[in-house]
């Protein structure tokens, strides 16, 4: 089902970018939307399977494939409204619309895939259309971050490569060759401890890339500024659960071996160093496209260290980066609307939103209170398992810094959000202001809801399926 | 036969460090390519003929063919100016690249496993750390492609250092890999090429936070 699902997307994309007619194009992205729905609830319905070797339906993988299923829904919808507004011509709304549906199919198939390499391949192809993604507008700033992206990228693609050479190399010592996470962890006594680190540096440096951690994480930054948010809105959610993916399959490995406690070190030092440099830009940033997507990397440092700390907080980390997508990801959305009101997203020109767009005004609050993860907020229960779990392996020094780290996030997160809410734009001409329909911003209201019902009344299955996820790894 | 071959790669990259020309560049990729296709060539145990045409298309058809012809079609499509113009001095950099080289036979000297063959493995890092200083030290932003070309060599070697037969699938992502981001690379260079005047990474700093 998978080659058949794997093969239809790719049909699609064909047909797509070859088609110039507008109602053949969204009519595509209808039956991308089904196939792509279908195939969700046919892998839920064959939880456990293997399928073409390299695809396994599991925990980790479904949770991850159906909220990237759920995400994609508002994302072809807003970039229905997107170009539409713009009035693209129809070679860019195909380009765009192929590269869109060929993104989500790499990184579903990525989230399922049992073998690093594979997985490698299918981030490969995430870099290739999310490049043609961000250079959408053809200009000048779009190709200096299109640049950027596709060449940190590309070396961090190599980065992955060279630790997957060494992981092969340590697991010659184990006598095979199979690079699958399975045969990896069943082996997982046996393999050679120096080039497995060698190998766990590689492949965690190469993944931060999309991730969004200390190094690789200038690229992902210009990739959401300059890509069309609900683009952005993808890059800063699923495609990021993307490099967690990566990461985290090869840690479950890792943590079984004796290697565990400088793997946390190596870990927990790059996500700290991530809060610390969101917080730093945080601080300073006035384009607010750009200070959604630090809050990104400020929540991926959150997300590692709790996989760092162990414990409960592997578990929070999975419920984190679940919620985290969603709140994200409507975020982004929104941003689309505000843009289309004041025509400028630097903070000192833009504010006074409730006046403009009542209901985009309420997202954005919300998003905010979400994002912080103040209560209501989903974000709110999983942040402070991380927090407990932090706790209980008695990083209480770490635990104070990256609580001193949050306030500051949160006020310069604040102080931003109010202007723009609140506080009116000096000089802004509201005379000829877009008038928005409020019902553009159900979606974000739906996924705003869906991360805090998923956070204050998980249904059992849920659970169930984030208990499976990390069920490998040593409590 | 084949560690001549290393050492003359080797080699190579020295000279890459005291080269002056973009062309020069462009030429020692090209042989660098011919250099892996006659390594790998040897070093086959038996000669499988689709494992040969693959690896025929990486080096000798790819790596020593269209990438330097693209890129010298790139250098003269953007009257890109001749000189690689490096941050450093060539007598710097030369001193640098030693120091490179020699760090990595100390590391690969206290390596002690069998299943790896040293001299790739020196060749393999000082080929992959020679290209992050190339990407580190020149001003031009077709060099860094060049830089990232080297890498990819690197990563060759390596992979040969390693010895392991890679499934086919590995194969193929590696040749979409090298295709792919080249290729991207190439075009978004060409289109950097149209919008600015000159290439320098110092145009590319205009994305900011406020």
């Amino acid at each position: 089902m998978i080659g058949v699902y794997l093969l239809g997307m790719f049909a699609i994309a064909i047909i797509l970018f070859f088609s110039r007619n507008k109602w053949l194009v969204y009519s595509l992205m209808g039956l991308f939307l089904v196939l792509q729905s279908l195939f969700t609830i046919y892998a839920c319905l064959h939880f456990g399977n293997t399928e073409l070797t390299y695809f396994t339906f599991d925990a980790l993988g479904i949770i991850l494939l159906v909220t990237l299923s759920i995400i994609a829904i508002p994302a072809v919808l807003h970039s229905y409204i997107y170009i539409e507004n713009h009035r693209e011509n129809s070679e860019a709304r195909a380009i765009y619309m192929t590269s869109m549906v060929l993104l989500i199919t790499a990184i579903g198939a990525g989230y399922l895939s049992n073998h690093i390499a594979v997985t490698w391949i299918f981030t490969e192809i995430t870099t290739l259309s999310a490049s043609a993604l961000i250079y959408h507008h053809r200009n000048k700033l779009a190709l200096e971050g299109t640049w950027k992206y596709v060449f940190i990228c590309a070396i961090s693609i190599t980065f992955i490569f060279i630790g997957i050479l060494f992981l092969s190399l340590s697991l010659q010592h184990a006598g095979s060759d199979d690079l699958s996470f399975r045969n990896l962890l069943a082996k997982s006594d046996q393999l050679n401890p120096l080039w497995l680190r060698m190998a766990f540096l590689f492949i965690f440096t190469g993944f931060t890339a999309k991730l969004g951690l200390v190094p690789m994480f200038t690229a992902g930054i210009d990739a959401k500024d300059k890509a069309p948010a609900p683009a952005g809105a993808l890059f800063a959610t699923v495609l990021m659960n993307l490099g967690f993916v990566g990461i985290f399959r090869f840690y479950i490995v890792l943590a079984n071996t004796p290697l565990l406690h400088w793997a946390q070190l190596v870990v927990g030092s790059a996500a700290f160093l991530s809060l610390f440099v969101s917080t730093v830009y945080m601080l300073k940033v006035k384009n607010i496209k750009r200070m959604f997507a630090y809050s990104g990397i400020e929540h991926m440092g959150i997300v590692m260290l709790g996989v760092a700390a162990g414990g409960i907080g592997y578990y929070a980390a999975v419920l984190h980066i679940i919620l985290h997508a969603f709140v994200k990801s409507s975020l982004f959305f929104q941003y689309n609307q505000l843009y289309r009101v004041f025509q400028n997203k630097s903070i000192y020109h833009i504010g006074n939103y409730f006046k403009y767009n009542t209901t985009g005004a309420m997202v954005l609050l919300l998003g905010f209170i979400s994002a912080t993860a103040m209560p209501p907020s989903g974000l709110f229960v999983s942040e402070f398992l991380i927090f407990k779990s932090m706790f209980d392996a008695n990083q209480i020094v770490l635990l104070i810094a990256v609580l001193l780290l949050l306030t500051m996030i949160i006020w310069a997160f604040g102080k931003n959000i109010f202007k723009v809410l609140f506080v009116p734009a000096v000089g802004f001409d509201d005379s000829a202001v877009e008038k928005i329909s409020p019902w553009e911003s159900l979606s974000q209201f739906i996924l705003l809801a869906t991360a805090v019902y998923l956070g204050l009344n998980p249904p059992a299955i849920f659970v169930q399926l984030l208990k499976e996820s990390v069920s490998l790894l040593p409590m | 036969m084949i560690h001549v071959l290393l050492i003359v790669f080797i080699i190579t990259l020295f000279y890459m460090a005291i080269a002056n020309r973009l062309m020069t560049y462009i030429k020692v990729l090209a042989l660098q390519g011919v250099l892996l296709f006659f390594v790998v060539f040897i070093q086959l145990n038996e000669i499988n003929t689709l494992n040969l045409v693959l690896i025929m298309l990486e080096t000798i058809v790819f790596k020593s063919l269209a990438v330097p012809i693209f890129l010298g079609y790139l250098l003269k499509r953007n009257n890109i100016t001749r000189e690689a113009e490096p941050f450093l001095p060539n007598f710097v950099s030369l001193v640098i690249t030693t120091f490179i080289v020699v760090i990595t036979i100390l590391i690969s000297n206290t390596i002690k496993d069998d299943h790896l063959d040293k001299i790739f493995f020196v060749v393999a890092l000082s080929t992959l750390f020679f290209g992050l200083y190339l990407i580190a030290t020149r001003r031009k932003i077709i060099t860094h492609v060049m830089g990232y070309m080297v890498i990819e060599n690197g990563v060759f070697v390596l992979s040969l250092a390693i010895g392991n037969e890679m499934p086919m699938l590995v194969n193929l992502g590696i040749m979409l890999d090298i295709f792919a981001s080249v290729l991207i690379l190439g075009i978004f260079l060409n289109k950097i090429g149209d919008v600015f005047k000159d290439v320098d990474v110092d145009q590319l700093s205009n994305l900011k936070d406020y």
